[in-house]
């Protein structure tokens, strides 16, 4: 038994200490964290560029758009739009306006420009020509109503609902969750495992088909068993994706904490996740607008402590129970080949399932209760990826406990047999093998 | 004394027998050659040795007992196809293999770098595999073989690849390795490569061993009483003058001098065979030709396929 812990130690290390183990591990976050600032970036940055639009206003509108801090709106009478059109560049104008005469009747007002215009300034002029043509309408009814208050009454008209879903925990507590981040979190469960299963397969099978071309396996099998390197090797490789993953983990945990701290001065999370609803919020908490607070107070309310160590749990589980299952396939069919090249013929029957399981957790992140769901999280060559997509939405106990005996169960007995067809493969060179020769394998006795 | 046996080993793989009853034994302090060509079952008896596989049929013992799996630190083994992780640094991939035979990694460390000397590489302990020579790879592989003192050691092929200075160097340490007590087994194709350092061998062809036994005994068992005479001068009438004993097999002439093969038939000797030529020819040599392993196998199965 000690000799499979000095194969583990050599082949964690020899991929810990790799240049590209220590980037990848360490740039990840960085680049992740640095997408998702970006994007926010993008989202909350105003649009600061100044524009003069020339307006042509046909219709018996009185200025129907309004000049802003960046947007000038410069309305010309006794003018064709031809000639407006032709001195656009001398007169720098973005872009002309044409609200025509029947305005009313047809509803559509022309932007013309060169360039196509963004989409701010093109919802913007919507919006302020529609504004403006609502009040006009309603002005008039008030008026022909001979009611007074009617607009504050109309006004009052407007109920904005916001839907808090809050799902029965198992002692019966309550607990306020949100879909989207659930399905948010599945997914990005889901995936990760997927990739790791491919990534650290594929190194698993390098790393067989590397000691095949090196002729170094015959003489570590004289040392030790070829199930003890086998088992070595994933192992040893297994710990370095742990490590990999728990290394992702806290330093996107410290880039968050640190990052939203930056961000978000003033929120506090704790008063927060007490707080039933967000008009509860002592007033002027924060500098946020009572959208941005729900979010927050989602996102709080989904992530407490047990629910996040609960997805941390099954992720570490149903990662190591895939990568074991997948990797001993992967093992033999580097066992089964000389070179990289050869692989594909037997890649096929491994990658099939794993990207099925794949799109089945597409479906199943829709609808989480399907007979798909649960078949594939039951099933153990889709059930690591399947399954992740399900927990965050909730999964009965016995049915992962099923799921997860299943998963030992198979990685036992895919272990056993990729043993057989390992010890036989990574003595044998120069031979173009078949499955009906891995059949034969199988049935060699040691 | 024995020192490894196998008895009736047999080895079955689908479509065909690797090994058909093949017994072995070799004694204790000795080299042993396992000669045969390739494909015979050689590689596969020596994998059987080291538990790499096991036999279907058949008692392996290792030193009196049956083979146990702890054994295998008692053996050590240099394979055919052998190689390094090109990657790695020397030194450690060196104590990594010292270590999967239970060396200790302290123990491992003081003994390879004092090898290491001695073959004139210790320099290199920190280079990856792949900055090193063929040769020095070479010797690496040497060291990890021996380096935990094998009872058993088995070379299979060990002269492939390796340049006449390190082939040399290699037979060197072997035959120190035999002074200090180790047992042998050297496998190969090649059989004029190992018969001058062989005492035993077993000739293995088409997975059944066809003969074994001492060089020296083979040797006599396959003596065909041919002599070469070299000689100077012209005769031409020598077979008329020769007794109907001897045979003329072969007759060339040279620049030097010429060359005759003569067999002896009917118990005659070699004297009387001087005696008759002396009279006539100016003899330069008179040497018996002794058949090299290469022609022993070639007889023995021409004979097997007779028989």
């Amino acid at each position: 038994m000690n000799k499979i812990f000095i194969i583990i130690q050599r082949e964690y290390l020899s991929r810990v200490k790799k240049r590209s183990f220590l980037i990848l591990t360490f740039l990840t976050p960085i680049l992740i964290a640095g997408i998702y600032a970006f994007m926010i970036w993008m989202m909350l940055k105003d649009d600061t560029e100044k524009r003069t639009i020339a307006v042509l206003n046909e219709s018996e509108l009185v200025d129907p758009v309004t000049s802003s801090e960046f947007t000038t709106y410069e309305y010309l009478n006794n003018t064709t739009f031809d000639d407006v059109k032709q001195n656009m560049e001398r007169n720098g104008y973005y872009a002309i306006l044409v609200i025509p005469e029947d305005i009313h009747s047809s509803k559509t007002a022309e932007l013309f420009s060169h360039k196509q215009v963004t989409i701010e300034v093109k919802s913007s002029v919507g919006r302020q020509i529609r504004q403006h043509i609502e009040k006009l309408k309603r002005s008039k009814i008030i008026a022909e109503a001979n009611m007074p208050d009617l607009e504050e009454q109309l006004a009052a008209t407007k109920t904005p609902i916001s839907m808090r879903t809050i799902k029965f925990g198992e002692g019966g507590e309550i607990k306020q969750s949100s879909t989207e981040i659930a399905m948010g979190i599945g997914f990005a469960a889901s995936f990760i495992i997927y990739m790791f299963i491919f990534l650290y397969g594929v190194q698993v099978m390098r790393g067989v088909i590397e000691e095949k071309s090196n002729r170094i396996v015959e003489v570590i099998i004289s040392s030790v068993k070829p199930f003890q390197l086998m088992m070595g090797k994933i192992v040893g490789v297994a710990m370095v994706g742990l490590t990999q993953f728990i290394m992702w983990v806290v330093l996107t945990g410290i880039i968050i904490t640190v990052g939203s701290a930056l961000v978000l001065p003033g929120v506090d999370m704790e008063t927060l996740q007490q707080a039933k609803s967000v008009a509860e919020l002592p007033a002027g908490a924060s500098s946020l607008d009572a959208g941005q607070l729900k979010l927050i107070q989602d996102i709080g309310g989904t992530f407490d402590l047990a629910y996040v160590a609960g997805i941390i749990g099954a992720f570490i589980f149903f990662f190591l129970g895939g990568y074991l299952l997948y990797s001993a396939l992967f093992a033999a069919v580097g066992s089964a080949v000389d070179n990289e090249t050869e692989t594909q013929q037997f890649m096929l029957p491994i990658t099939i399932p794993l990207i099925l399981a794949l799109y089945i957790g597409f479906a199943v992140a829709r609808n989480p209760e399907s007979s798909l769901a649960f078949w594939g999280s039951i099933i153990p060559f889709t059930s690591p990826i399947v399954m992740l997509v399900r927990i965050p939405f909730g999964v009965p106990i016995w049915e992962l406990l099923v799921s997860m005996s299943i998963l030992i169960g198979t990685f036992l007995l895919i272990t056993w047999i990729a043993a057989k067809i390992y010890r036989t493969g990574i003595l044998m060179y120069g031979k173009k093998v078949s499955y009906k020769e891995i059949w034969k394998w199988l049935r060699y006795h040691n | 004394m024995t020192f490894f046996e196998a008895k009736n080993v047999v080895k079955q793989y689908a479509g065909h027998k690797a090994l058909n009853k093949v017994s072995i034994s070799v004694p204790k302090g000795s080299i042993f050659g396992l000669l045969g060509p390739n494909g015979a079952g050689k590689t596969t008896l020596i994998r059987i040795i080291n538990q790499i596989t096991g036999p279907d049929a058949g008692e392996v013992f290792f030193n009196g007992q049956p083979l146990k799996p702890e054994d295998v630190k008692r053996i050590g083994y240099l394979p055919e196809e052998r190689g390094l992780y090109k990657k790695m640094k020397v030194g450690e991939q060196a104590v990594y293999l010292a270590q999967l035979k239970g060396m200790s990694q302290k123990e491992a460390t003081k003994k390879l770098k004092s090898w290491f000397d001695k073959f004139d590489i210790l320099p290199w302990w920190d280079k990856k595999v792949e900055e090193l020579s063929k040769g020095m790879q070479q010797k690496v592989q040497f060291i990890v073989t021996i380096l935990h003192e094998p009872e058993l050691l088995i070379f299979d092929e060990p002269f492939s690849g390796f340049d006449p200075i390190n082939a040399n160097l290699l037979k060197k340490e072997i035959l120190e390795l035999r002074d200090k007590g180790a047992t042998i087994i050297f496998s190969t194709h090649n059989m004029g490569s190992v018969e001058e350092i062989c005492d035993h061998i077993a000739l293995i062809n088409k997975s059944e061993k066809i003969l074994d036994g001492p060089v020296e005994q083979i040797k006599k068992k396959y003596r065909t009483n041919t002599y070469e005479i070299n000689y100077t001068g012209e005769f031409d009438k020598l077979e008329q003058v020769l007794k109907t004993d001897f045979e003329i097999v072969d007759q060339e002439k040279g620049i030097e001098h010429n060359t005759l093969h003569i067999k002896l038939n009917n118990g005659s000797t070699s004297n009387e065979l001087l005696e008759q030529l002396l009279p006539y020819l100016n003899i330069v040599s008179f040497r018996e030709i002794i058949p090299n392993m290469n022609d022993i196998f070639i007889r023995v199965v021409k004979e097997s396929k007779t028989i």
